[in-house]
């Protein structure tokens, strides 16, 4: 860990600048940030942690706590909602088990919200992880939930 | 000998429905057909019609194929391609007329159209530098570096009337030229690219489809305002941008478009990619800054402007990805030809982002003033189901609705102003009968309270206080005083929020407010939604008489609400109900109601 740490932040040639891509690097084997790697990135960084915790927490796409293997960002915006994602968000919960912002229990899937994802010409729309998935229905999405391992 | 271009767009739309398998398929069955000499297959940007993904266009002819699936593939080889017969199921039926279109340039989507901004996107492979440049490409960087000083570059710009197509409508060429007069030795020049906005996707797919475009017009600005260094900030929710950019990125700076003296002249300019992290406060110029900076993306007071004091304290201009797309073709073509196109007070174009309730779902880019009913008609192909227009949102969360009686509106800045409404980034959201205007209101303010940085109170709880009004109206729960309410605390928002998000956070409300208080009204008195879509207010029953007992319901139920013997007319349990009508879908013998 404190390893890996070092390494992205020589990657990223120590500059506190690049902080975003550094947390954004280091949260993708994990899909979270543990406390000792905010901490361990201030030290690397010469910067205060409370510097690196502000930012951690400032940004919805970094997460403090843990996430499953799949991490499923739905949209919730205007446009994803006029085609009918509400029902399509029922159907995810429905399916998993899960309210917005919790982790199955075998830790698979973690389900979130997102704002627009920009792909509103084929609403309503997900991405899970880094696969965007749109023109979703409660049926559509059963299948797609089924063939992820 | 190249006899066919088979176009395959890879834009992020159609790269979720699939196109990259109809790609991949495309180049087996060539292989099998020995035509690979022959027909030369290639990856665009979005094409513009996303909703009818995957899309492929066929050159010479320019035949249109649309919804085509990995196993259509197989059929448009042989056909097509070997026997020279257009497969007649997957051409492209214009939504009104229900007439079958062959050719690209017969529909009405595309005819209308007149591309500045998009004129590479959706027609080369953005992976290919050289596409680029036999399109004129870095041209306009050629032509200034050779035979421009700074200051008519900016005279050119601001002749050309171009004003910021992020949102503000500001003109380019004064905040250049405002950045120019300074004698700093550090400036910087930085792209916008953080796009935000629900139902704006005109950034993303000119970042994926024409990077090039936007290299060579940061160049040009830095050229310009005498800045060696440039950024683009890019929103992390767009992979298949970022990877473009930083793949033309690298291309650029091979062919010594970037780097160290620029096309062997004396000009220097690096440019680099930052991504975000997910916060749409950072679309903000000066949060935008302080995130490229590594810190939290809170806003702060302006002035100081960043063409004055930006990153790193330097004179900074911040533009938008759609405004940097226009300035090759106003170097190449000039200030007067742009000056031609639009209104009085609006040239030029403008890329609209068409979703909802619409047909063709998708992109356009249109000479400013061109009228809503043209953009949701005639190039839109109408309202899915020949529904009725209800109303389309324009400016996103800032923005404001128009209504059936605006239909004829020219669009342009400062019309939509007139109107309570506003440009914004082009985003055009289309709403009919069945949409909910409150509900509507209700997710623009949970978008902006989840987006307030909270660096401010009236904007961190006055739209926190909003929305718990308006998600009790929506509940069936709301009171007559709540009208009122959020009419003062609108004001108050307004009034005295720091930055641009607070200070607009509070326009989707009003404009439904002025122009759909009968919704409201019936939210409150009849705990009625007259679109029948709140789901607080719906219920979902199975009509005893038609229902046979099948139990197909009850298996698709996700949440086991359904309960019944076979045979016997099943029943939902309301409480269980989610309320997502995957029961509806499923019933064959339309057994269930919702209302
Ligand atoms: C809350 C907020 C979000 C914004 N988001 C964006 C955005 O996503 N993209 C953008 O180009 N401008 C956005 N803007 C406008 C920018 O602050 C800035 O005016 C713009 O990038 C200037 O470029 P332009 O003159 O080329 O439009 C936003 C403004 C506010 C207040
Ligand atoms: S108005 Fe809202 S988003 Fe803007 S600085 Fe204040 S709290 Fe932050
Ligand atoms: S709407 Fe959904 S949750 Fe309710 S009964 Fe039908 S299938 Fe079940
Ligand atoms: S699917 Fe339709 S017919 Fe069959 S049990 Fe359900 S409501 Fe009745
Ligand atoms: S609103 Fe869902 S992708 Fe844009
Ligand atoms: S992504 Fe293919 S048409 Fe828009």
């Amino acid at each position: 860990m404190l390893s890996t740490v070092k390494q992205v932040v020589t990657e990223h040639e120590h500059q506190p600048s690049r902080l975003l891509e550094i947390l954004r690097c280091l949260q993708t084997s994990t899909n979270y940030l543990a406390e000792e790697t905010i901490i361990q990135v201030a030290k690397e960084l010469d910067v205060p942690i409370s510097q690196v915790y502000g930012v951690a927490t400032f940004y919805s796409m970094y997460s403090t706590k843990p996430r499953g293997k799949y991490v499923i960002r739905f949209c919730e915006s205007a446009p994803c909602h006029i085609e009918g994602a509400a029902e399509v968000l029922a159907a995810i919960q429905g399916i998993l088990g899960v309210d917005v912002d919790e982790t199955t229990d075998n830790g698979k899937f973690s389900l979130e919200l997102t704002s627009c994802l920009g792909v509103c010409g084929v609403a309503p729309a997900m991405m899970i992880n880094s696969t965007v998935y749109g023109n979703l229905t409660p049926k559509k999405v059963q299948e797609v939930l089924m063939t992820l391992e | 000998m190249i006899r066919s271009h088979i176009l395959v767009c890879a834009g992020a739309g159609c790269v979720s429905s699939k196109s990259r398998l109809v790609k991949e398929e495309l180049l087996t069955r060539l292989k099998l057909q020995d035509l690979t000499e022959e027909i030369r297959v290639i990856e665009t940007g979005c094409i513009g019609t996303c909703d009818l993904g995957p899309v492929l266009v066929l050159y010479p002819e320019g035949v249109f194929y649309q919804k085509v699936g990995v196993e259509d593939v197989a059929e448009i080889v042989e056909e097509h391609l070997v026997r020279g017969r257009v497969v007649q199921r997957l051409l492209y039926k214009e939504p009104l007329s229900e007439e079958i279109l062959e050719k690209m340039a017969d529909l009405e989507f595309f005819r209308r159209q007149y591309r500045i901004a998009l004129h590479n996107t959706g027609a080369i492979d953005p992976d290919n530098i050289e596409e680029y440049i036999a399109r004129d490409g870095y041209f306009a960087l050629g032509k200034v570096l050779s035979e421009m000083t700074p200051e008519t570059v900016i005279s050119e710009i601001k002749q050309s009337g171009l004003r910021g197509r992020g949102g503000g409508g500001f003109p380019t060429g004064l905040k250049w030229e405002f950045a120019a007069r300074s004698t700093s030795s550090t400036k910087f020049v930085v792209c916008n690219a953080d796009e935000g906005d629900p139902g704006a996707f005109m950034d993303r797919s000119i970042l994926e489809g024409d990077p090039h475009t936007i290299i060579e017009s940061m160049a040009i600005a830095g050229y310009a305002i005498g800045a060696d260094q440039g950024y683009v900030y890019c929103r992390a929710e767009y992979p298949l941008a970022i990877e473009r950019f930083v793949s033309a990125l690298e291309k650029a700076r091979e062919m010594g478009f970037l780097g160290e003296n620029v096309l062997g002249s004396t000009f220097s300019f690096e440019l680099e990619l930052r991504v975000g992290a997910g916060a749409f406060v950072c679309g903000e110029e000066t949060a935008l800054l302080s995130s490229i900076e590594g810190n939290r993306g809170e806003p702060r007071p302006r002035p100081p402007f960043p063409a004055v004091k930006g990153l790193w304290d330097s004179p900074t201009i911040i533009n938008n990805v759609e405004t940097y797309a226009n300035i090759p073709s106003i170097i190449l073509k000039g200030a007067e030809w742009f000056n031609k196109i639009g209104t009085e007070k609006s040239k030029g174009t403008k890329v609209f982002a068409m979703a909802g309730k619409i047909n063709n779902t998708g992109l356009v880019e249109v000479p400013m003033g061109t009228t809503l009913r043209e953009l949701v008609y005639e190039i839109g192909g109408g309202i899915p189901g020949n529904k009725k227009f209800k109303a389309a949102q324009t400016g996103g969360p800032s923005g404001g609705c128009l209504t059936e009686a605006n239909l004829d509106t020219a669009m342009d800045y400062d019309t939509l102003l007139s109107l309570g409404s506003m440009m914004g980034s082009g985003g055009l959201i289309v709403m009919d009968e069945n949409t909910c205007m409150v509900d509507i209101a209700r997710f623009f303010l949970d978008f902006t309270k989840d987006e307030s940085c909270g660096k401010c109170s009236p904007c961190r709880i006055g739209t926190t206080r909003m929305l718990q009004i308006l998600e009790r109206i929506v509940n069936g729960e709301g009171i007559p005083e709540d009208i009122d309410a959020l009419e003062k605390l609108a004001s108050f928002i307004k009034d005295t929020s720091l930055c641009g998000l607070g200070q607009s956070a509070p326009n989707p409300v009003l404009s439904t407010l002025r122009n759909f208080r009968d919704e409201y009204e019936a939210h409150i008195y009849d705990k009625r939604c007259p679109a029948g879509s709140c789901q607080a207010l719906i219920h979902f029953t199975i009509n005893a008489a038609t229902c046979i007992g099948c139990g197909i319901c009850a298996k698709h139920c996700p949440s086991s609400a359904i309960v019944g013997e076979r045979k016997k007319p099943f029943s939902i349990l309301d409480d269980q109900c989610v309320k997502c009508g995957v029961c509806v879908q499923e019933c064959p013998f339309q057994a269930i109601e919702r209302r």
